[in-house]
């Protein structure tokens, strides 16, 4: 993916004239856009490229080369779930049946949509041991969002209005509390004990009766399984608050453990982690919400709904918590997730989390002896590495020692993705992996040796990690002249 | 199984590796109460063929329609080249491009995005994060209320979509902005009632639509000036493909614009994936929500592309981020490049030519046939337009009618059981008008 | 080692104020900079505006971190640091000769509840 000898932007490539599309000519030449009042016309065209077809396919074919993707490499991406995108699900999704269909379309020439929305829902409902799933929120963070307008709806129905704080553990993703005041709650945060666990007497001096519920992930950001979750269900519950499940972590857990049996009442699903949907350089993606029996009533407009007879139908009602997407919410990455739910089925679901475990915990016994293990124990679906060991370049209190970014820029320079890094905040180096389930023992060896292999660069050759990458097609950026420079258009 | 690879003589290993002597073992310290003793209820496992059928099974049960209808999703052709270039895997499975040195494929193709966002709304910056017009519109309301500081109230005219007003109404009672409904004054935005509440001082931002959800394009001549004389900002809500011959955001004097670009080359796909776009100025570009790429250079001085302005975002912020945005709408912004790219102003200008022909054509047949009249006959409209339907069937009815007969026409107008709003693109032929004006009777 | 400088009064939030009469100079210490990195951005209030103990009157912005500033006095903001919007990065190079904002303050008792040197060195450890 070497790539330097291409770097024009498509503006670089236009010339007046040029033109890259072929439209049919305008039968009806009486009415023209000249006609609308001078007043409502853009004045000045938009300086826009003019460049062939073949220079628009070059381009961006170059411009790919340029990228890392699933396709390309392994991505030990901590808290992203990056596994494999299958094929079948794209060609399967880009169906004209699919496609073409338009969102305003009568529920009665939309019956395939319906139904495979209302089939994901279902089998949504029974791997998350909850009631419901909406699909309509558009990203795991709208998916939040949209879980917790559900638990305010809740409380508003009760007469509960002064239930507006929310408890998020301090390691938790900082989507939690930016979801959470966008949802006008207040954050209160609990502290973690040393082994990155919610500590409960933390937990029991915020409950009270102005308390909406909890936010969580299990297993935590540090791929620890909580295993007190029952008590800080009932713990929540007796106040009178939700239990959320953040469902970034869900992977391991499919079939072996429901968010729902673990005391959770509303959930979000991220189609793009667990159920194999491309992440697409960051979106589309789908952020389904599931809740428990009797919450059913506040989910957003539109749901879909069963009849009788076996058709569905498009329902709005006042109970709902609102509507959050125009309709209903990125069908093209639901269509894709479909297709995973069906190739994987009852039988493989719940291989996908164990192996997912297996791979995990792979690594981390493989790799402690060269990076800090801050815990412990066994992983579930990732770890986090506290930087490299004193003995490998990592010693903090030598003012030339091999960071986290040193190690994660050298993984590039082998053709790896770098970890998730400096996350959680509750270790100054962390190095966050998660295999997935989708890579062979022969690709996490691999990996495995060159870790290795740049610990003991680390040791020997700490410049060349500082420095590094020195392969990729472009070297370390400077990230404060990007700031301000403060160029965002060409 | 094709997406599994372990093999026996794999699992033992890595078992023997970690030291436990099952994949059951690996969940040694999950409370046995907690476990779930059965297999899932949900299908077997399929074969690719037997997915295959099912999936096109279910397409087979919707049936593609001749579109005559818009609210919010147009019916614009995808030249060929870019589901060409989409399917090209370094860029659909990739994660958002926080490694930079390896993601300059992504970076650069949504640098190009935000400069001709930029350029299309006349704005000076535009970010490439929202997922559709609604939430782009809601995103914008909070915008407005945090740039404001101490002003709680937008407004917001309902000469928007009927689908935007929900979303953005379910983001205002959440978030506790004072959100103001302002009704529509016969198709158009109610100025002298908006200039009667901008008079209180209070308002943080004003909220319009452009063409608005009854198609007709509005005047908003000395709008801005209003706005702004009272401190509020002026948020233009438009159909991104409408820009190539509407005065822009930008020309009106608008701080933020926003709205969905799913009309510059994104498949209907019944409803998503679909791009929101929000640009706004220099000014309030700390305020604006959202992934934003930034031009810079690296390590040996050669020009390079980062995420940058993180310290706005959500996984900084935390509690105090006023989004929490996480998506970059990455692989729909390369739709959007691709599709500019490839028209260029001379040929989004055509398009729109061409749909503006379409549906005046459109129109005027349909009011020929004696059974409709045009809602707003003084005002202008580009490719969409309201007509009143006047035969005792109803527009319900009506539109079940043509649905069987292959067509979708419209959509209704709740509050009005007799209105229908109408659109028509540059995909529609003149045979299709005429099977339409056919099928009426 | 962050410096500190003896005569000023400093905040468990790391910013300081030195006070000249009935004004006070707020910044954040050499110890916040230090922590921050490459100062990029200074959200700062207007003048006139009131600033209350213990609320955030603005943000100082680093490439991958924010940092909300909490005013350690009360009072009325009478100038803002004008250099700083052009230049943040003064910060980084001296932290207590850039001031960030000048505030006429309402109640002088308020700084018996800040730390002095010694006390804010040993909190910095």
């Amino acid at each position: 993916m070497n790539n330097t000898c291409y770097g024009k932007l498509i503006f670089e490539l236009s010339k007046p004239g040029r033109r890259g599309y072929s439209l049919p000519e305008n039968p009806w030449t009486a009415y023209s856009t000249s006609q609308l009042p001078e007043g409502v016309r853009r004045q000045t065209a938009a300086q826009l490229p003019e460049v062939d077809e073949m220079a628009v396919v070059r381009h961006y074919t170059n411009m790919s080369n340029n990228n890392f993707g699933v396709d390309t490499g392994f991505y030990p991406l901590g808290s992203c779930t990056m596994k494999y995108n299958p094929k079948i699900n794209e060609e399967l999704a880009n169906l004209p049946g699919f496609t073409a269909l338009h969102p305003a379309q009568d529920e009665r020439t939309v019956q395939g949509a319906l139904a495979l929305y209302d089939k994901v829902q279902r089998t949504l409902s029974e791997i998350a041991g909850l009631s419901e799933f909406t699909l309509n929120p558009y990203a795991g963070a709208h998916g939040e969002l949209t879980g917790l307008m559900v638990i305010r709806s809740y409380h508003l129905s009760r007469g509960d209005h002064q239930r507006v704080k929310i408890i998020v553990p301090d390691s938790a993703h900082g989507t939690n509390p930016a979801s959470a005041a966008v949802c006008g709650l207040q954050i209160v945060e609990v502290k973690s004990t040393p082994q990155g666990t919610v500590d409960l007497a933390s937990l029991r001096e915020v409950l009270g009766d102005d308390i909406a519920g909890m936010m969580m992930t299990n297993p935590n950001t540090l791929g620890i399984f909580e295993t007190q979750i029952p008590e800080i269900a009932a713990l929540v519950h007796e106040c009178g608050g939700l239990m959320y499940y953040d469902g970034a972590n869900l992977n391991p857990m499919l079939g072996v453990c429901r968010p729902g049996d673990m005391g959770f009442d509303v959930m979000h699903i991220n189609l793009h982690k667990t159920f194999s949907t491309p992440h697409g350089g960051g979106g589309p993606g789908s952020g389904p919400v599931g809740v428990r029996k009797g919450l059913e009533k506040f989910l957003p407009n539109p749901r879909v709904r069963r009849d009788e007879d076996g058709t569905y139908h498009l329902e709005h009602t006042d109970t709902a918590l609102g509507a959050v997407s125009a309709f209903l919410g990125n069908f093209g990455i639901i269509v894709r997730a479909y297709c995973y739910l069906l190739s994987m089925g009852r039988e493989y679901i719940p291989m996908a989390g164990k192996l997912s475990v297996l791979n995990a915990n792979y690594i981390k016994e493989r790799l402690k002896e060269y990076y800090n293990l801050p815990i412990e124990g066994l992983c579930k679906h990732e770890f986090v590495f506290d930087g490299l060991r004193p003995e490998y370049g990592g010693d903090h209190h030598d003012p030339g020692h091999v960071t986290t970014l040193d190690v994660a820029k050298r993984l590039l320079d082998y053709g790896y993705h770098a970890p998730t890094i400096y996350f959680p905040l509750l270790f100054h180096e962390s190095m966050m992996i998660e295999p997935t389930e989708s890579e062979t023992k022969e690709t996490l060896d691999a990996f495995i040796d060159t870790m290795k292999r740049i610990a003991i660069e680390a040791k020997e050759q700490p410049e060349l990690l500082h420095t590094a990458p020195h392969h990729t097609p472009i070297r370390r950026p400077d990230d404060v002249k990007a700031v301000k420079a403060a160029k965002f258009v060409f | 199984m094709k997406y599994l690879p372990h093999t026996p003589s794999d699992l033992e290993e890595m078992l023997r590796v970690i030291g436990v002597q099952s994949l059951d073992e690996l969940y040694a310290e999950v409370p046995e109460e907690l476990k779930l003793k059965r297999e899932l209820n949900i299908p077997a496992a399929m074969s690719e063929i037997e997915v295959r059928r099912e999936l096109h099974a279910l397409a087979g049960q919707n049936r593609q329609l001749c579109v005559f209808a818009g609210a919010g999703a147009y019916d614009h052709y995808t030249p060929a080249v870019i589901p060409y270039i989409a399917s090209r895997s370094e860029f659909s499975t990739s994660y958002t491009p926080y490694q930079a040195e390896i993601s300059q494929g992504t970076l650069q193709y949504i640098f190009e995005y935000q400069t001709m966002m930029a350029r299309l709304t006349g704005m000076d910056v535009s970010n490439a994060s929202m997922y559709d017009g609604s939430t782009a519109t809601a995103e914008a309301m909070m915008m407005c209320v945090a740039a404001a500081k101490k002003r709680n109230r937008v407004i917001i005219s309902e000469t928007c979509l009927p689908a935007i007003l929900d979303v953005v109404r379910t983001y205002a009672k959440f978030h506790g902005v004072d959100l103001v409904e302002l009704p529509a004054a016969e198709g158009r935005t109610d100025r002298a009632a908006l200039d009667r509440l901008l008079e209180a001082d209070d308002v943080a931002g004003v909220i319009v639509a452009q063409p608005n959800r009854f198609g007709v394009v509005e005047d908003f001549t000395g709008l801005a000036d209003n706005c702004h004389s009272h401190k509020a900002l002026l948020v233009i809500n438009t159909v991104a493909s409408a820009l190539g011959v509407l005065k822009s955001p930008g020309e009106w004097g608008a701080d933020i614009a926003c709205g969905d670009a799913q009309s510059l080359g994104i498949p209907l796909s019944y409803g998503g994936p679909y791009i929101g776009y929000l640009c706004t100025t220099n000014a309030l570009i700390r305020k604006m929500p959202g992934r934003l790429v930034g031009q810079t250079t690296d390590a040996d001085g050669n020009r390079c592309f980062v995420l940058t302005m993180q310290a706005r975002e959500q996984h900084i912020r935390r509690e105090k981020a006023t989004s929490n945005i996480c998506t970059a709408q990455g692989f729909m912004c390369l739709y959007v490049a691709a599709y500019l790219s490839l028209m260029g102003a001379e040929g989004l200008r055509q398009v729109n030519d061409h749909s503006y022909a379409a549906a005046h054509h459109l129109c005027d047949r349909l009011l020929a046939t004696g059974k409709f009249e045009l809602r707003y006959p003084e005002l202008p409209f580009l490719c969409e337009f309201t007509l009143r339907y006047k035969e005792s069937e109803g527009v319900a009815a009506l539109r079940d009618r043509l649905s069987d007969a292959g067509f979708l026409l419209g959509v209704p107008v709740a509050e009005h059981p007799d209105e229908i709003i109408i659109a028509a693109t540059e995909q529609r032929t003149p045979e299709e008008i005429e099977r339409l004006i056919q099928s009426l009777s | 080692m962050a410096k500190v400088i003896e005569g000023l009064y400093y905040s468990e939030s790391h910013e300081y104020v030195r006070v000249e009469g009935n004004i006070g100079y707020v910044g954040i210490t050499d110890f916040a900079q230090d922590q921050l990195g490459n100062v990029v951005y200074v959200d700062m209030p207007e003048v006139d505006d009131e600033v209350t103990a213990g609320e955030d009157f603005g943000a100082v912005e680093s490439v991958k971190a924010a940092s909300d500033l909490i005013s350690p006095v009360s009072g009325t903001v009478v100038e803002i640091n004008e250099a700083l919007e052009e230049q943040p990065e003064l910060i980084n190079q001296d932290a207590f000769a850039n001031w960030i904002i000048k505030v006429e303050l309402a109640d002088p008792e308020e700084l018996k509840g800040l730390m002095d040197a010694a006390t804010y060195e040993t909190h910095c450890k």
